[in-house]
């Protein structure tokens, strides 16, 4: 069991330096006058409606997620490193992409088994030979990471089809600059909000060649219901561009259109937020309303762009994963800047017998789970949960993958008695078109249960905003 | 835009302006309510306040009895009543919600705090809310709405789709608030310029909050002739049903003119202005107030049929 965790703030070399213009801030603020700020606060999310909306499963349908006022701080020189990783890891896994649905190299290489690419559940032959405008796969590369140290990152998974959240980042910084003006008077907090430009330009970056004007670029939502909507229709708002259902488009010749008041409008590139399977009956899931018949066809015709390209997910897929940084090495000949989380794979029999002897110490995940399901904390659980996720490792061990229990960092976070370090994950959103670019921010997810390791907002975490300092 | 953003815009100003004429009605039937009740022999007010809306059925069915509390929570919170304030402001703030990207931050701030408040006002105890409350909260909150809009709204399409909303409910509710006073609520002729019928226009005119505006208008007298016009036929009068059809012209003017094409709504809008600027007062009693109405509410049915096959359905015509 892991004892010492890395404090953010305070390292047991003292305060850091990041955090030196916070200290007085929290140190001088009454008791009431942070219950104010937090109700202020509520009231502004409940205002905007940014909402994590949870249908069908009892209570408030128009949830908020808990918001943590106190910041978490970057330094310039620590972001640079972070981006720089960033960049190339988004990179590797495009070129991965457009590697694994073309001519396989990595696979002919030996380096990765072609089993787990060409029999993933994520694997969408609608795609093979295909290549996208500019060979680019996934569009927005949500990465999460993890910190142990001062300076050491590691990378927890890669999120290469829709990944969510980045509202939060933007509206979490909205919220406290309205709230705590002087603190961004005071100190230079990079921007965040060019994200929603740069992503319309990375939309517009891959519109099909046959788009000979200012390209078309609409959002699909699977509409109101779904617990990402706000999102969905907040990015469309910043971009300027429609928010569209499978109901408003149709496919008609070589080209798909979407319905509007002066009649149909040709449409070149689709940011979509519903997954593969809605998004063609004729293709996919033929009982799905959502999508939009003969999509895939225009789509492989280079009549319309996918962001992100159907298939995308086989990159990030958890078995995938460790092979990252072989990626970076083949594919652009570098070093991997970030490292990931040593990862034992249960297909692999060695892999499986040193998990099952060492299960209590270790987290153990489902290959394709997600939202903090379907996963086991070992030294968090009693014994009979141990043994009866052992049982069902050993039954099926290529749908497991093991790791260590990391240290993950803790960040000072407002709780009921005051300040208290609280355990969290980031994840940054990095653009990849005819440039590859991130915004100086990222998500910033706490888990607000003291000693809680999960952070997942489907598991009751919060968020905060997520500070890059920038350089006088 | 989209059809079905337009079609979201239509619809959320039409669910506005109902929730405010039924507030407008319930205050109607409350004033009604105040006044002593002489013979008897005539029927219950709060009975013909619910069959102008059409749920005297699924009111006895699930209350019984009419009492004035019942039909109060029945006009203003019941969820399961699709024309109560409360029904028509959450219907309101779905359709804001799905076209939250075509609303500036004020209008969906406004409709979105009115539904909250709503919320609010439901978990309280009912010997708290008076009815005035209830309608002043109510008008009030539309009011708010309707200057965000007027005051932050771009002047697009959208725009003119949601004034199409106000201005087609907003006729359609005059003609059946007027219907309501006059063919449903008096009991006989013969009580027509009875003190009881003159009580009841009063009232008509207070729930329009045009009491003081007819005065101004007509100089005070109080005739049914003179109340059916400043109604139906006064310019002036931002809720009479010729200014409702000046609105609803201005307004498909305005998107033939960003379109650049004609469609049939604008004619059947011109048809139907067309028609009551020219009308007199005396051609309306001849044809029957009741009849006349009952035209009016299935013309203007078709226009926004009309509207709606033109511009939210996608197809090109």
């Amino acid at each position: 069991m892991v004892t010492s965790f890395f404090n953010e703030m305070y390292a047991s070399d003292g305060l850091r330096a990041p955090y030196q213009m916070l200290e007085g801030w929290y140190q001088n603020m009454p008791a009431e006058f942070r219950a104010l700020k937090q109700a202020e606060a509520e009231d502004l999310f409940r205002r905007y409606g940014i909402t994590f909306a949870v249908y069908g499963e009892g209570g408030d349908p128009d949830r908020l997620i808990p918001f943590d006022m106190f910041p978490r701080v970057f330094t310039a020189h620590e972001w640079r490193r972070l981006e720089r990783g960033i960049k190339q890891r988004a990179r590797a896994l495009n070129a991965f992409l457009s590697d694994v649905y073309d001519r396989g190299e990595i696979i002919r290489a030996g380096i990765i088994p072609a089993d787990l690419v060409y029999r993933n559940d994520a694997y969408e032959i609608a795609v093979a030979g295909f290549r996208p405008p500019l060979g680019v796969f996934s569009h927005i590369v949500g990465i999460d990471l993890v910190r142990t140290g001062a300076e050491q990152f590691y990378v927890l998974e890669d999120n290469c089809r829709t990944p969510s959240g980045v509202s939060y980042m933007l509206e979490n910084r909205e919220v406290m600059m309205r709230m705590f003006p002087h603190l961004f008077q005071e100190n230079r907090v990079a921007p965040v909000d060019g994200y929603a430009r740069l992503l319309k330009r990375t939309l517009a970056s891959v519109a099909p060649a046959k788009c000979d004007r200012d390209p078309c670029v609409v959002l699909l939502t699977p509409g109101h219901f779904n617990s990402a909507y706000y999102e969905h229709s907040f990015l469309a708002d910043l971009m300027g561009i429609e928010l569209v259902e499978g109901q408003d488009l149709f496919v008609d010749g070589d080209f798909c259109w979407m319905r509007t008041t002066e009649g149909p409008r040709k449409v070149d590139v689709i940011y979509r937020r519903i997954d593969d399977a809605y998004l063609d009956p004729l293709c996919f899931r033929p009982d799905s309303a959502l999508g939009v018949p003969g999509l895939m066809n225009v789509y492989r015709s280079g009549g319309v762009t996918i962001c992100s390209a159907p298939g995308a997910g086989v990159a990030d897929d958890k078995a995938i994963y460790t092979y990252v940084p072989e990626m970076v090495r083949f594919y652009l000949g570098e070093t991997p800047i970030l490292d990931n989380v040593p990862t034992w794979q249960c297909a692999k029999s060695d892999d499986l017998k040193y998990v099952l002897e060492n299960i209590g110490e270790l987290v153990v995940k489902e290959v394709h789970g997600s939202g903090g399901y379907g996963m086991l904390v070992g030294p968090a659980s009693d014994r009979a949960t141990i043994d009866t996720f052992a049982a069902k490792v050993a039954a099926n061990p290529s749908n497991y993958i093991a790791q260590p229990t990391l240290a993950l960092s803790t960040c000072p976070t407002f709780v009921e008695e005051g300040i208290a370090p609280r355990h969290v994950d980031l994840r940054p959103y990095c653009l990849v078109g005819r440039d590859v670019e991130l915004v100086p921010g990222a998500l910033t997810r706490v888990a607000l249960t003291d000693g809680s390791l999960v952070v997942n907002s489907s598991q009751g975490g919060g968020v905060k905003d997520t500070w890059v300092i920038a350089e006088e | 835009m989209l059809s079905r953003t337009a079609a979201n815009l239509f619809w959320m100003t039409r669910f506005l302006e109902r929730s405010e004429t039924t507030a407008r009605l319930l205050d109607m039937g409350f004033r009604n309510a105040l006044l002593p009740n002489t013979g008897g022999g005539y029927r219950n007010e709060w009975g013909a306040i619910l069959q102008s809306k059409g749920v005297l059925q699924p009111f006895t069915d699930k209350y019984g009895e009419i009492v004035q509390r019942n039909v109060e929570s029945f006009l203003f919170f019941d969820m399961e009543n699709p024309s109560s304030v409360a029904s028509c402001i959450r219907s309101a703030r779905e359709n804001a919600r799905i076209v939250r990207t075509a609303l500036t931050s004020q209008v969906w701030d406004a409709i979105n705090t009115s539904y909250q408040e709503l919320m609010a006002m439901q978990r309280l105890e009912r010997s708290k809310l008076s009815t005035p409350d209830l309608t002043d909260w109510t008008i009030r909150t539309s009011s708010l709405i309707r200057g965000a809009i007027e005051s932050t709204q771009l002047r697009i399409d959208g725009y003119s789709f949601m004034n199409l909303g106000y201005a087609v409910e907003r006729a359609d509710n005059t003609a059946r608030l007027l219907d309501v006073k006059y063919y449903v609520l008096l009991p006989s002729v013969a009580y027509v310029g009875s003190g009881l019928d003159n009580y009841q226009w009063t009232t008509l005119l207070r729930a329009l909050s045009a009491h003081r505006a007819y005065n101004w208008a007509y100089g005070g007298e109080l005739s049914s002739v003179q109340i059916a016009h400043f109604l139906l036929l006064n310019p002036k009068f931002p809720r009479s049903l010729l200014s409702c059809y000046a609105e609803a012209n201005e307004h498909l003017d305005q998107l033939a003119r960003i379109y650049g094409r004609s469609t049939p709504a604008q004619e059947s809008a011109r048809a139907l202005l067309g028609e009551l600027a020219e009308a007199r007062i005396d051609d309306v009693f001849d044809e029957g107030l009741h009849e006349f109405l009952t035209r009016m509410i299935n013309e203007n049915g078709g226009l926004a049929q009309s509207i709606h096959d033109q511009y939210l359905t996608g197809e090109a015509r």
